[in-house]
Parts: C-alpha cells; sequence; structure tokens
C-alpha cells in the first residue's frame, strides 16, 4: 500500500554552528492550538490539567507542555479533547521549530529581536510573541542559554538565513 | 612631530606614500606626526585644507579609505584608527592635493557668493536639466562612490538598560559608577576608541593622582561589574520616542569575512543621562582655514594624548581661559609657544611665553601649510612665525540630543553658550560640560549626582562619593569675528564665510532657518557642530538682535553621519524580505519551473517541457491538461482560516455577504467580503466541517489582511460573538486536482474512493489520503470538474510529487500560475485584478449577493447613491475581434469611434490572455454600463504599449455558461 | 515610539499595526442614515494634544488596542484591550 513520506519544515536546512552557538531543530509530534470559549477559561484549564497535567499557563509562559500562544490562545504539545469549552486546532505542521543554544545566543537573538531577552528579564520558560528580523515569531526560553523559536512553516528557510548570518556576525566579533 | 619613539609602528599609504604610524591612533595624528598639513580640499573652493579638530566634529580632515567596492568615502581621518595596510587617499582635488584644477573656483570666488544657484542658474529654463545640472553635479561633493555593490558586512542590534549614559568623560563616568554601584543595569556609550574623554587629554589630577590614572580605575571597577555593559566607538546619533536611542558602533579592527563593519544599536533605557560634553568654537579671522590652524583643544589633545606635536612653534588665539590650557601644556613638553594672543584686555599671564591682550588675529600667511600670523594688539600690529595656530573662541555644550524631540536650548549669558532645556527629552538628564559645567570637579559632581536622582528615582539606594579634582575657573569674552576685510570661515566643510551670512541678513533673509538654507551653513556632514552658534552669531550682529531672540536651527538625528548600509542592515540580499515557500517548492525547482512572486510566496509561473521555447506553449498544453484530462497545482498560499465557536456563524454572516448560517455541515459555499465603506475586500470559500466548526480560504494575497480584518470584528465591533480564530494557511499543503479526470486521479491515492453521490459539487469533509487524514473540497477555479485536497503539510511534497506523477500517466501533469489565470479567466472569475479596491459588489455583477435579511460589514455604506447604477464602471467579458490579436491588461475602453483621450475613457482592462480553448484572446474588464452593452463593439486602447483593437463587450463567462462540467 | 501592550508589556511600534480613531469601536445601526455612517467612516478631529487609535499587536499577541496619547508631546498615556473598551 503506498503511504506518504513526511519531512520536517527544516529537512536540510540544520544543524548550523558558528562561535559555540548551535541551531538545531525541534521536532514537536504533535501541536493543538487551544482558545477558550467566554468565561471557560476555568473549565479548560480543568480539562488541560486532567488530560495532559497542565492547566493554562500564564500569559507570557510556559508551563509543562501548556505554552501561551498570544492573546486568548495557547498551544498545548499533545493530544487534547475539550469539547465545548474551547476551540481546538491543530497546528502540528503549521510550525518550524528551532533551537538556539550556546553562551550567545542571547547576543545572537539581539540582532534580529526587538525585545528584551536578557537572562535577568527574560526567564527561563518566558514566551515572547514578537519579530524576528521581518517575521512573526514565538519565543521560549528553555533554558539558561537556549532559546526555542517557532516561525511560519513555509519560513524556515528565511529564518535559518537570518540567524546564520547573525551568529556569523557575533562569531567575528 | 612625536615626542617619544613609539614602541610599535605600522605603515599605512596616504595618496600612495607610505607612512609609519602607531597603531589604533587616529589618522590625523598619524601625519601631523609625519609633518603632513595639507589633508583635503575645500567643499566649494577647492582651499588646501589640513586637520582642525581630534573628533568626530572634524570639517576639513575628510579622506577616501580602500578601494573598489570597498571604498568609503568622507571618512573623518580624526575618527579613523590606522592599522597595517590601511589605504587611504585624499579627495576633491584633481590631478592632486597639491595642485588642483579646481582650485580656480577660489580666485573666481567673488562670483560664487552664497545663494549664487539661486541667481545664477535661472535662465534659460531649458539649460538646467541639459548643462547645468550635470556640470554642478560633477563638480559638486566631496569623495565618490565606487557604484558597485559593496560587500562588507553591516549589522544592527537591539539592547536594553535602566539607563543609559552618554558619553565617558568625568561626568559620564561618574554617572554610571553612581548607577552602576546601585544595582542599575547600565550601558555607557562613548564614540572614542577609549573612555575618559577630555580626561584622557589633559595634564591634571584627580583624587590625587593622573587623571589617566583615575580613568584606568574607574574603568577596571565598571568593567567588573556585572550590571555595567561599556561600549566603545559608539556614538549615539538620536534620542527618540520613549527611551529609545539609536546609536552607531564602528567595530574595532582591520575587515574581516562576517564581521561587521558597524553596528546600529536601537537601545531602550529606562532612563538616560547625557554627558556629551562640548565642542569648542573657532573664531571667524581673515584666512582662518590655513592647514596648520587648529582648535586649542584638539593640539593639547594631540600633544597629551597621542605625544604628537602639531608644529614647531605654536601660536594660541584665544578669547577665553581655557585656551591657556593649551600654551601652558606645550609650555611642559617643551614646544615653543610662540605667542599668546588673547582678545580680552584683562586676560592674566599664564606661563613664560609672550601674551598679547586685546589681541586679534588679523591676516595668515603660507598656502599648504601655515607660515606667520599677523596680530593687532593694545600696542600695535605685528608679524609672528608660527607653523601652528591654535584657536578657541570658547565652549559649546553639546545639547544636540536634548533637541531631538523638538526642544529648543536655552542662551547661557555668562558662558556665551546655549545650554539644554531641561525636561527636553522624556527621561533624559544632562550633566557637565553639555550642560554648560566646565570645572573637572564640577562634572565629577554633576555626574554623581544626577546618577543618584536617577538611580532613586528607579528605587535604588545609590551613594555619591567624588574625587577631589582640580575646580579651574573659565572666563570669556565673547569674540565672533574679528572686524576687517578678508574671507573668514565659519563653515569649513561648506565654505560658508562671515560675508555669506551679511549677505543671506541683506538679502533678508533674516531667520536662522532661512540664513542656513541661503548659505548653506550647517548644511555638510558635520551639520555645523562647529560653526553654529558663531553663524547666528554674526546673523544676530547683522540683523542688530540678541543671539538669543536669533535662536538656533533645529537640530535633527543623526549626531554624525550614518552610513546607509548599517540602517539598513540586515536588509540587504534575502534579508530584505522573508521568502515563503510550499510544501512543493523543491519539486516545482526540479521541473525547471521559473518562479512567480506572489506576496512573500513563491509560485511556479509554468512547468516547461523539452521543446517548448516560450512560455506560452507550456501555459497552452497545461490548460489542457486541466479542460481534456487532469491537472495539479499547489493552492496551499490561499490563506486558510480556522473559525469555531458557537457563533462562528454568526461572524460569517457578519462579515460576509451572503449567508452562512444556513450551510450544511459537509458543504462549502462562495462568500464576498466588503470593507466597511461598501467596496469589495476579498473573496474566497468557507466549509462547514461541524455545527461550531468552519474553515474559510482567502486569496493569497489578502490572507494577512482578512485574518487582521477578522480579529478586528471580533475584538472591536463584535466581542459579543463567541467565536475563536486561527490560521490554518501552514498546517495543511492543499492541491487543486482539476479536469475530467480528477475523480480518477484523486481514486488513485485515496483510500475510500469517491462517487458522485457522497461527493456532490460544493461537498467537502474528511479523507484518508495514502494512510493520512486528510480534508477534500470539491470546488472548481477552473470551471472542471474539480477538487482541492489537503493533507497536514509534511506530507505535501510527497502527495504532490505522487499526484503529479499520476497524472502524467492520464495525459495529465501540474499547472503553474498562467494556466491557472488562463482557466479563470475562461469562467470569468475574479481575482484581485478586478476586486482591486474600488469596486463594489454591483460592479463585479454580485449585488444580489449582498443579503437583504441581515446587517454585514459595509452593508449600510455599499447603499449609498453613487455606488450602483448605471453610470457605474461593470465587469464584462471583452473578445478580440481579430482572435490571433493580443489584448493587454491596463488598456483603456473607448466607444468605438470616439478619440483615445482621457476624458472619453469609459473604463479599462483588467485581465487577459490566450485562451487555447476557445482559440482567441479575452479579456475581463470594467465599462461604463457595461451588462447592458453585451454584444457592442468598442475600442480597446493601450496608449503604453500601443495596441488599439477592436473588441466585443460580453458576459464575462466565456466558457461553459451554464457550469455544467464543474456540477458533472 | 513604544507601546505597552496589556499582554506583553513595552513594545516597538514596529510589532503593530496602525487603524486609525478609536471612533471605529462605535459602528452605527444599519440604519443609521447617510450621515452618520459618513461621520463613522470618513470624518475625523486632527487633534494637537491627546487622542485614542486602535492598533493591533499583529507581530506580537494579536491583542487590538485602544491607545491614548498625545500627538504633540508624543507621550503614550496607556494602551487598553480593544474587546473591554465602554461602547
Amino acid at each position: 500500500m503506498v503511504k506518504l513520506i513526511a519531512l520536517t519544515p527544516c529537512a536540510g536546512l540544520l544543524p548550523i554552528t558558528h562561535g559555540g552557538v548551535e541551531v538545531t531543530e525541534v521536532r514537536p509530534e504533535r501541536l493543538m492550538s487551544v482558545a477558550p470559549y467566554a468565561g471557560q477559561s476555568k473549565a479548560t484549564s480543568a480539562k488541560l490539567k486532567e488530560q495532559i497535567g497542565e492547566g493554562l499557563s500564564a500569559v507570557m509562559c510556559r508551563a509543562g507542555a501548556v505554552t501561551w500562544f498570544g492573546h486568548g490562545t495557547w498551544l498545548v504539545a499533545g493530544e487534547v479533547a475539550l469539547d465545548g469549552v474551547a476551540a481546538v486546532t491543530d497546528q502540528s505542521d503549521a510550525w518550524a521549530v528551532v533551537a538556539i543554544s550556546g553562551a550567545g545566543a542571547e547576543d545572537v537573538l539581539a540582532r534580529l529581536v526587538p525585545v528584551d531577552l536578557r537572562a535577568g528579564v527574560f526567564k527561563k520558560n518566558h514566551v515572547a510573541k514578537t519579530m524576528l528580523g521581518h517575521m512573526a515569531v514565538t519565543i521560549t526560553r528553555t533554558d539558561t542559554a537556549t532559546f526555542e523559536i517557532m516561525v511560519m512553516r513555509a519560513m524556515a528557510r528565511t529564518l535559518v538565513h537570518d540567524l546564520d548570518i547573525a551568529m556569523r556576525g557575533v562569531a567575528a566579533r | 612631530m612625536r615626542l617619544q619613539t613609539p614602541e610599535k609602528t605600522v605603515t599605512f599609504t596616504f595618496d600612495g606614500r607610505r607612512i609609519k604610524a602607531v597603531p589604533g591612533e587616529p589618522l590625523s595624528a598619524a601625519l601631523l606626526a609625519n609633518g603632513i598639513k595639507l589633508v583635503a580640499r575645500s567643499f566649494k573652493y577647492h582651499r588646501p585644507r589640513g586637520v582642525m579638530s581630534a573628533g568626530s566634529e572634524e570639517q576639513n580632515a575628510l579622506v577616501t579609505v580602500g578601494h573598489g567596492a570597498q571604498a568609503e568615502p568622507n571618512v573623518r581621518a580624526t575618527t579613523l584608527e590606522v592599522s597595517e595596510g590601511l589605504e587611504v587617499s585624499s579627495q576633491n582635488a584633481w590631478p592632486s592635493l597639491r595642485y588642483d584644477a579646481l582650485a580656480v573656483n577660489d580666485l573666481v570666488s567673488p562670483f560664487l557668493a552664497a545663494g549664487f544657484y539661486y541667481k545664477t542658474f535661472m535662465w534659460p529654463r531649458s539649460f538646467w536639466e541639459k548643462l547645468y545640472e550635470p556640470v554642478i553635479r560633477r563638480a559638486a561633493g566631496l569623495g565618490g562612490l565606487s557604484g558597485e555593490t559593496n560587500p562588507d558586512t553591516y549589522e544592527k542590534a537591539f539592547a536594553f538598560c535602566d539607563v543609559l549614559v552618554i558619553g565617558a568623560g568625568p561626568a559620564g563616568l561618574m554617572a554610571a559608577l553612581t548607577a552602576g554601584r546601585a544595582g542599575a543595569d547600565v550601558i555607557i556609550a562613548d564614540e572614542d576608541t577609549e573612555m575618559g574623554g577630555r580626561l584622557l587629554r589633559e595634564r591634571e589630577q584627580i583624587d590625587g593622582k593622573d587623571a589617566r590614572a583615575w580613568v584606568a580605575d574607574a574603568l577596571a571597577e565598571l568593567d567588573a561589574l556585572p550590571n555595567v555593559r561599556c561600549m566603545t566607538r559608539t556614538t549615539v546619533t538620536g534620542a527618540y520616542d520613549q527611551g529609545t536611542y539609536g546609536a552607531l558602533e564602528r567595530l574595532a579592527g582591520a575587515r574581516a569575512a562576517d564581521k561587521p563593519v558597524e553596528c546600529f544599536w536601537r537601545i531602550v533605557a529606562k532612563r538616560a543621562i547625557l554627558c556629551a560634553g562640548a565642542l569648542e568654537r573657532p573664531i571667524a579671522f581673515p584666512n582662518n582655514d590655513r592647514p596648520g590652524i587648529m582648535m586649542a583643544s584638539a593640539v593639547r589633545a594631540y600633544v597629551n594624548r597621542w605625544g604628537v606635536a602639531p608644529g614647531k612653534a605654536v601660536a594660541v588665539f584665544g578669547n577665553n581661559d581655557d585656551a591657556h590650557r593649551t600654551a601652558h601644556d606645550l609650555a611642559e613638553v617643551g614646544i615653543k609657544v610662540a605667542a599668546v594672543i588673547d582678545s580680552r584686555d584683562d586676560a592674566k599671564v599664564s606661563g613664560d611665553y609672550p601674551l598679547y591682550t586685546g589681541a586679534q588675529v588679523i591676516a595668515t600667511k603660507g598656502r599648504h601649510g601655515l607660515k606667520s600670523i599677523t596680530i593687532r594688539h593694545n600696542g600695535g600690529t605685528r608679524t609672528i612665525q608660527a607653523d601652528c595656530l591654535a584657536m578657541s573662541g570658547g565652549w559649546n555644550p553639546t545639547v544636540h540630543l536634548t533637541c531631538h524631540m523638538n526642544g529648543r536650548p536655552t542662551w547661557r549669558e555668562e558662558i556665551a553658550s546655549f545650554v539644554p532645556t531641561p525636561d527636553s527629552i522624556p527621561g533624559m538628564v544632562t550633566a557637565g560640560a553639555c550642560n554648560g559645567t566646565f570645572s573637572t570637579v564640577a562634572c565629577l559632581t554633576e555626574g554623581a549626582d544626577v546618577a543618584a536622582d536617577v538611580a532613586r528615582d528607579l528605587g535604588l539606594k545609590p551613594q555619591t562619593t567624588v574625587p577631589a579634582a582640580d575646580d579651574a575657573a573659565y572666563a570669556i569674552t565673547p569674540l565672533w569675528a574679528v572686524p576687517g576685510k578678508g574671507r573668514k570661515w565659519i563653515d569649513f566643510q561648506n565654505d560658508v564665510h562671515v560675508k555669506d551670512i551679511r549677505l543671506a541678513a541683506q538679502e533678508n533673509f533674516r531667520s536662522v532657518e532661512h540664513m542656513k538654507r541661503y548659505t548653506t551653513q550647517g548644511m555638510a556632514p558635520d551639520q555645523g557642530k562647529s560653526s553654529n552658534v558663531v553663524a547666528l552669531a554674526v546673523l544676530a550682529d547683522a540683523t542688530g538682535r540678541g543671539i538669543p531672540e536669533t535662536g538656533t536651527t533645529t537640530f535633527r538625528p543623526p549626531y554624525v553621519p550614518v552610513s546607509i548600509a548599517a540602517m539598513g542592515a540586515g536588509s540587504q540580499g534575502k534579508g530584505f524580505a522573508p521568502e515563503r515557500f510550499t510544501t512543493s517548492h523543491q519539486a516545482s525547482i526540479a521541473c525547471d519551473a521559473p518562479m512567480i512572486e506572489a506576496g512573500l510566496w513563491y509560485r511556479p509561473s509554468y512547468f516547461p517541457q523539452k521543446g517548448e521555447t516560450h512560455w506560452r506553449q507550456s501555459c497552452d498544453r497545461e490548460v489542457g491538461y486541466v479542460r481534456n484530462a487532469v491537472g495539479v497545482c499547489d493552492v496551499s498560499t490561499l490563506g486558510k482560516i480556522d473559525i469555531q465557536g458557537p457563533d462562528a456563524a454568526a461572524l460569517l454572516d457578519f462579515v460576509y455577504t451572503n449567508m452562512f448560517s444556513t450551510l450544511k455541515v459537509g458543504r462549502v459555499r462562495y462568500g464576498l467580503m466588503l470593507r466597511e465603506d461598501g467596496h469589495v475586500m476579498d473573496d474566497g470559500t468557507t466549509a462547514r466541517l461541524g455545527a461550531q466548526h468552519f474553515v474559510m480560504t482567502t486569496t493569497t494575497a489578502a490572507a494577512g489582511l482578512v485574518m487582521r480584518h477578522l480579529e478586528f470584528v471580533l475584538q472591536v465591533l463584535r466581542p459579543d460573538l463567541d467565536a475563536k480564530i486561527i490560521s490554518v494557511t501552514e498546517q495543511w499543503a492543499q492541491f487543486a486536482v482539476a479536469g475530467p479526470q480528477a475523480r480518477a486521479l484523486l481514486n488513485t491515492v485515496l483510500d475510500q474512493p469517491l462517487d458522485d453521490e457522497t461527493w456532490p459539487f460544493m461537498a467537502c469533509g474528511a479523507v484518508d489520503v495514502a494512510g493520512v487524514r486528510g480534508r477534500l473540497f470539491r470546488i472548481s477555479f477552473s470551471g472542471e470538474h474539480a477538487y482541492e485536497v489537503a493533507v497536514p503539510a509534511r506530507y505535501g511534497e510527497s502527495l504532490f510529487r505522487m499526484l503529479v506523477a499520476q497524472a502524467e500517466v492520464m495525459g495529465g501533469g501540474p499547472y503553474g500560475m498562467e494556466a491557472l489565470n488562463v482557466l479563470r479567466i475562461e469562467k470569468g472569475f475574479i481575482t484581485h485584478a478586478e476586486i482591486h479596491g474600488r469596486t463594489t459588489a454591483f460592479d463585479i455583477g454580485m449585488g444580489r449577493m449582498v443579503s437583504a435579511k441581515k446587517d454585514c460589514i459595509g452593508k449600510a455604506a455599499a447603499a449609498r447613491p453613487g455606488l450602483s447604477g448605471e453610470m457605474r464602471q461593470q465587469l464584462v467579458g471583452l473578445r478580440a475581434k481579430s482572435p490571433d490579436h493580443g489584448l493587454s491588461a491596463g488598456a483603456h475602453l473607448f466607444a468605438k469611434d470616439a478619440a483615445e483621450t482621457r476624458v472619453n475613457s469609459q473604463g479599462y482592462v483588467t485581465s487577459a490572455c490566450f485562451s487555447p480553448t476557445l482559440q482567441t484572446h479575452l479579456a475581463l474588464g470594467f465599462v461604463e454600463n457595461g451588462r447592458a452593452r453585451h454584444g457592442e463593439v468598442i475600442k480597446l486602447r493601450d496608449h503604453l504599449r500601443d495596441i488599439t483593437e477592436e473588441v466585443e463587450v460580453c458576459d464575462p463567462v466565456f466558457f461553459d455558461p451554464t457550469g455544467g462540467r464543474a456540477r458533472g | 515610539m513604544r507601546i505597552t501592550c496589556p499582554n506583553c508589556g513595552p513594545r516597538d511600534r514596529r510589532e503593530f499595526y496602525y487603524q486609525g480613531d478609536a471612533l471605529a469601536l462605535d459602528r452605527p445601526a444599519e440604519d443609521a442614515g447617510l450621515e452618520a455612517w459618513d461621520d463613522y467612516l470618513h470624518n475625523r478631529e486632527n487633534p494637537a494634544g491627546d487622542t485614542a487609535d486602535l492598533w493591533f499587536h499583529e507581530a506580537g499577541c494579536g491583542a487590538w488596542l485602544v491607545v491614548e496619547r498625545n500627538t504633540v508631546t508624543h507621550a503614550v498615556h496607556k494602551a487598553t484591550l480593544a474587546e473591554k473598551a465602554k461602547r
């Protein structure tokens, strides 16, 4: 029987490394957007907790598998069923997700992102919906020197291009 | 001449001559150390000029660095660091710096006074473009550009802090120390290669030690503070709203691959402390522009900081106490002070050198370098041999940044200067010399005090301790211009002298802003940093007003010139705009398909086959696939919006003109969306996947616009609606499968075969595609039996390749944008060529789609008089009377016998193609009262392409008007 | 220019899309008449001073905001969620 072959958004583009900063592809299996209906935030949170162990995270934060994803919206890494309390939409294939790590990662992002990502301000599991170059992105600090960046799948190549140039510039200093 | 033998040297070239220098010193120091006084030619009169200052305010010594594509013109010799192999050339001189042909301008200068261009090149008018402008353009400007693409890398970056300290002299260092010690996040930026400001250039003591040692200690402490970031070679160029500052960083060292030459920073600071210091101003006296005449503070900077003597016998000319420091410091290191000429009658003796009081320089000699000066003093006149003249007209606080948000500086009489007006920039305070506070101890104290205030405001607990330091008084009696004949330069960079400014006043350009534009004073790259105050003082004198009444011109960013490359960093090449690629991109490229941009997307134009020499051949073939067999096209770029919630249907009823609440689950409907002003915004199909679940498609071009519009409706207009939207454009790879064999092709990849009964026209639902859960929509943009099949994007390339391979076996294949366009024109389907923003639902023949049963966006406005009726230009089909004659989009339409003038235009063509199906040229367009004119022959005229054709007005649906093919 | 988004905190102007006067919040009824619709669609004050307008945090959280600011001083007084604005 014929079967379709799956490709990842950054297939053939990653990893790249310059001067101790590395960018690798993250491959989430399942990503569902969750937008609670009017007055249903608590009910949504309760159901999520039951199903994946975490309720809705605070604005601009990630908690476990749940990431704040913009005004009234969260992204859940995993399968959920929230009939009636929230809109749930499959986003598993919509995003190119990369991790940038290394001591210079903050400096690299400072070349591209117009928000304050310094460790004292933007802490582990903080989330920023912002821009990287000309693209809308979601940035999460996942560790001391590691950030996760999500960009529209079709822009994966531009994301890698922009990161590559910024990384080279930082490494050359 | 160097005062000491340097430990280490490098070699660079100036106009090809090899010169030894100390690495890292400014080019100006290296040239002076080697006795090179003539460095440049002036802008207008090509007068010989030398180094004048020791900072970014330099007016004269501009050079070109490097060659070819990397050549950079107009670099200030005073800020350029010398490195091994550096290649420098002089500019604005031909054939050589010493013998410059255009120096003839200087001889005819009486005819080239201010306003010369305005008066001379008026007549005859036709001469301007052909003669005057090219000649002037060739003669104008300083350095030239290579015209080649710059291969260097530039960078931009963002930074954030609690406190931005601008300038690292005594006030700035104390401010940074105080704020940093208190725990604030501090960025201190200084444009010099080293921090310390004038403390590196003076001979004085702080805390009982050499000021330079104190600076080193302060910097060590700042470096050790993790909350302080020191940025050297970084000029803060502008102050903007909400605490945003622009800053240009020049990277140290030689150019290298990947290494940025400059970085343009956007710094966001909760507070800023301006400690930008002050700039010394010249005095206007006859021929004050000869090489060897320099600012007094610059002379002692070269001596004290770089160990370079700018001359063997130096005269000092000033109107203030500070000038005497130069004489004093020169004497300390054993350089001959030929004379101190002080314009004040009461000037005190400051050292063991001749002092002339009540004295002025009235003449200078030496064409390529100063030889002597003539002075007039209380005792008469005399000539003094000197190869360097240090001048000081007093100090101008560097108020520039405080004026970037419309602030105006305040005149302070006792220092004869403008100082910042408090609170000119929200969140910014000023300290030190830029505030008119000149003594070292006062600068240190003020820096510490304002930083402590700022730290307290931020909720910190600062402590201030100020070291002991020099507290010299500063007294000045203004002298702007020496009376008498001769050209007395004020703006050296734009060759403006005292007489030009008097002429401006005489011709009634009395406002300082008018004077500036008439004389071009302050309009050179230095923006009049050194000349502004002198110029307006001369203007004040000429107009009989005071200086405060005369006022200053507006200081605008940037403080120093910023290269376009730095401002546009990151946007070169592919950084210009993101590229969006479909999942089938690689497969299309493999077929040699030329790509066409659709917004940010790249889509295949057509898929050429062997032997095809023209795109039309490929396009006609691909249209044939769809009309006769089956074609496959990636339509993933269309916007797809997931809409869910109790009020999902109500939302659609509100944003579409037609009803969606009546749509059955498992069915698709075409919808038309208006702007609130009644014109068409977008169109597309929306499928109902569940009672409270829809998926809307938008055009590729309007996907972002519609998303924003829907959020606007939900959050601004109708927050009562409980519906949630999210883009799923990127989630699904979606392919159109169109043609008589469409179902047969799909059945080769679907796990459950399709039939007409369960999948009628406009049906939708879930399907399994080769083991993957997908979606299927039976919709058609070609008029054929067609589907759009969607799978999660990870499977997109695989499915596309599979569909294309199977289609080829069935006599079909992939089709691109050209064929897609022909197919839709044949069917009269609209795109944004037709719904271009000025057409209404009535115009495109969809007036009846505006439901009478409900309100919707744009409904009220669409009902306004003038937006419907016979006078409207209405969508029609246009068929060429001669089938092999091409029609063109953009052409205008006229009555058959009317003259082809604008007033006679009755409409225009929006889309045109050759229809291989109907074997004729077709077009869509708008023509007045068009729907009533079917059958009439009118004239198409394209003035740009010189096309005139007779066309028959007809229904826009040229092919299969009953739509039987799509339903069958 | 920076706007403090109620969700995201202070952000650079480049993340926002500017719509226009906040009077767009008060959409007239379908039958309000030509004059009311003309005012709603076209007629705007052009104040030298305080003003309120609508901005979309398009490259951020996707919230529509009512931004109160001053056209003379460039001060941005506050930004609030449009969906919570009084109508």
